[in-house]
């Protein structure tokens, strides 16, 4: 039993805190005494926990994919009544680094509308990658559903990974906080000052393509992003949560922390791909990260501006 | 789900073929088409390759597509090879009154979807057969538009040969 534990533990990258509560016992890993037995069950539980926590490229399942794309399209056409367009815009034989606008507190349609369009227009056969929060991926159901879906735990590395694998990836610097932001900050990019994705595309000597998307933020009326709550409660050191939001959504009411997700309202889902940014060409060798920040945000920050200005109604669109 | 849709068109089979094998001419007169690419060495013919994309609803469906039958003047099928399963037909066959029918015949399923499979088929039906309506419509419009600027080129020849 412990060498299996044992064995599960090593293979899910577990080991290393097994062996300290041995050796706090005073007991060989892999053993089986007590102290060994407890080391290599908290070895277990630890691997479990990192394997959820983490989500391999491989875990991507081109044939769940396609079973799921009519329920998908069934939602975004007739629910979302959604369109993308431009999707051309992504480069058809090499990888890029897409980036998004992100909306929707924690149900994040417009990823799936735009997952929906990438895969009906590429194939379910071309890889395709999304970056998304540990707490998504680790959730029992969605966190499986994502990792089929080819979504990957936010790190740079994992981003990485996948790009040198030849796969666009998706990402969405504003993360919690720009997806969480008031109802009435809708149309307005909010990317927090965060400039990873800019060294990312860099390093890996791929475009950045502007995702840019709208109707997410009237899914829900979300009230407030609750950033001080949140540090109150330590969970910006705890989870890595800046945020603790404010929202009133179906079926819950007053919504707050929308872990659970919501009911989302039916908005007008539209989203615009636009041309690719190449850093080198547009900026030199060097490119400045403030000025490649400002170009990206402010280029979609006017797609966002035109993209609203052909909307008459909040949720009809 | 099977889809048939036809439209009688004042030309020749030879006519509506010639206008229908050329790839060119596809992103002229397919409704809500927004991608056809040749990809292969052919252009045409059987065993010839392209990959299509026409807007349905939400998303753009479509895939690589594969001609299995080129018997000119009369038919021309096809099916993919990735994306959406499809299989498609133009028949082209000559009327008493001279003119053409030409049918449109396609065919698709959602393998694997479950219950949002088959509601996804019954519910893309009519944005499919809206599609396939206009198309009809374009390429008969078309045809015949050409067929009255190439009768007019005659009378105009035969015109200018009297007067000289």
């Amino acid at each position: 039993m412990a060498t299996r534990l044992a064995e599960e533990a090593r293979h899910n990258g577990g080991g290393e805190a097994g062996a300290a509560l041995a050796d706090r016992l005073g007991a060989v890993p892999g053993g089986d005494t007590l102290g060994g037995l407890i080391g290599d069950a908290v070895d277990a539980v630890v691997g479990r926990i990192g394997k959820r926590l983490s989500a391999d490229l491989h875990d991507r399942d081109p044939d769940y994919l396609r079973e799921t794309l009519p329920l998908l399209w069934l939602i975004s056409t007739f629910y979302f009544r959604a369109e993308v367009r431009n999707l051309g815009n992504v480069p058809e034989d090499r990888p890029a680094l897409l980036v998004g606008n992100h909306s929707g507190g924690n149900v994040i349609i417009d990823t799936f509308v735009f997952s929906l369009a990438f895969y009906t227009h590429f194939g379910v056969e071309r890889r395709f990658h999304q970056l998304a929060h540990n707490l998504a991926i680790a959730w029992p159901v969605i966190g499986n559903v994502l990792r089929k879906s080819g979504t990957i735990s936010a790190s740079h590395e994992n981003a990485e990974k996948a790009l040198e694998s030849g796969a666009p990836v998706l990402v969405y610097p504003g993360g919690d906080w720009e997806t969480h932001r008031p109802s009435w900050e809708g149309n307005k990019v909010d990317f927090a000052g965060r400039k990873g994705f800019i060294r990312l595309a860099r390093e890996a000597g791929v475009p950045i393509v502007p995702v840019v998307s709208i109707g997410g933020q009237e899914t829900a009326l979300f009230l407030s992003r609750g950033a001080g709550l949140a540090k109150a409660l330590r969970l910006d050191k705890l989870f890595r949560l800046k945020v603790l939001p404010i929202s009133i959504a179906p079926p819950w009411g007053l919504n707050i922390g929308d872990f659970a997700g919501h009911l989302p309202l039916p908005a007008k889902i539209t989203v615009e791909v636009l041309p690719p940014i190449d850093l080198e060409r547009e900026f030199g060798p060097d490119p400045d990260p403030d000025e490649v920040y400002e170009h990206v945000t402010g280029q979609m920050q006017d797609a966002l501006d035109a993209l609203a200005a052909e909307r008459r109604f909040p949720v009809i669109g | 789900m099977r889809i048939n849709e036809s439209v009688a068109i004042s030309a020749s089979p030879q006519t509506v073929w010639d206008y229908i094998a050329d790839p060119e001419n596809y992103l002229r007169f397919m409704s809500g088409i927004t991608h056809w690419e040749v990809t292969g060495d052919r252009a045409n013919g059987l065993g010839a390759r392209y990959r299509i994309l026409i807007r349905v609803g939400a998303a753009e469906v479509g895939g690589l597509i594969e001609m299995v039958e080129w018997d000119e003047p009369y038919d021309i099928a096809w099916h993919s090879i990735t994306g959406v399963d499809q299989r498609g037909r133009w028949r082209i066959r000559e009327q008493d009154d001279g003119r053409s029918r030409v049918e449109f015949r396609f065919a698709y399923g959602v393998v694997g979807g479950g219950p949002a499979g088959w509601v996804t088929e019954l519910a893309a039906a009519p944005l499919l057969r809206r599609h396939m309506r206009r198309t009809l419509q374009q390429l008969k419009r078309q045809i015949e538009h050409e067929q009255r600027r190439a009768d007019a080129e005659r009378r105009r020849a035969a015109r200018q040969t009297a007067t000289a």
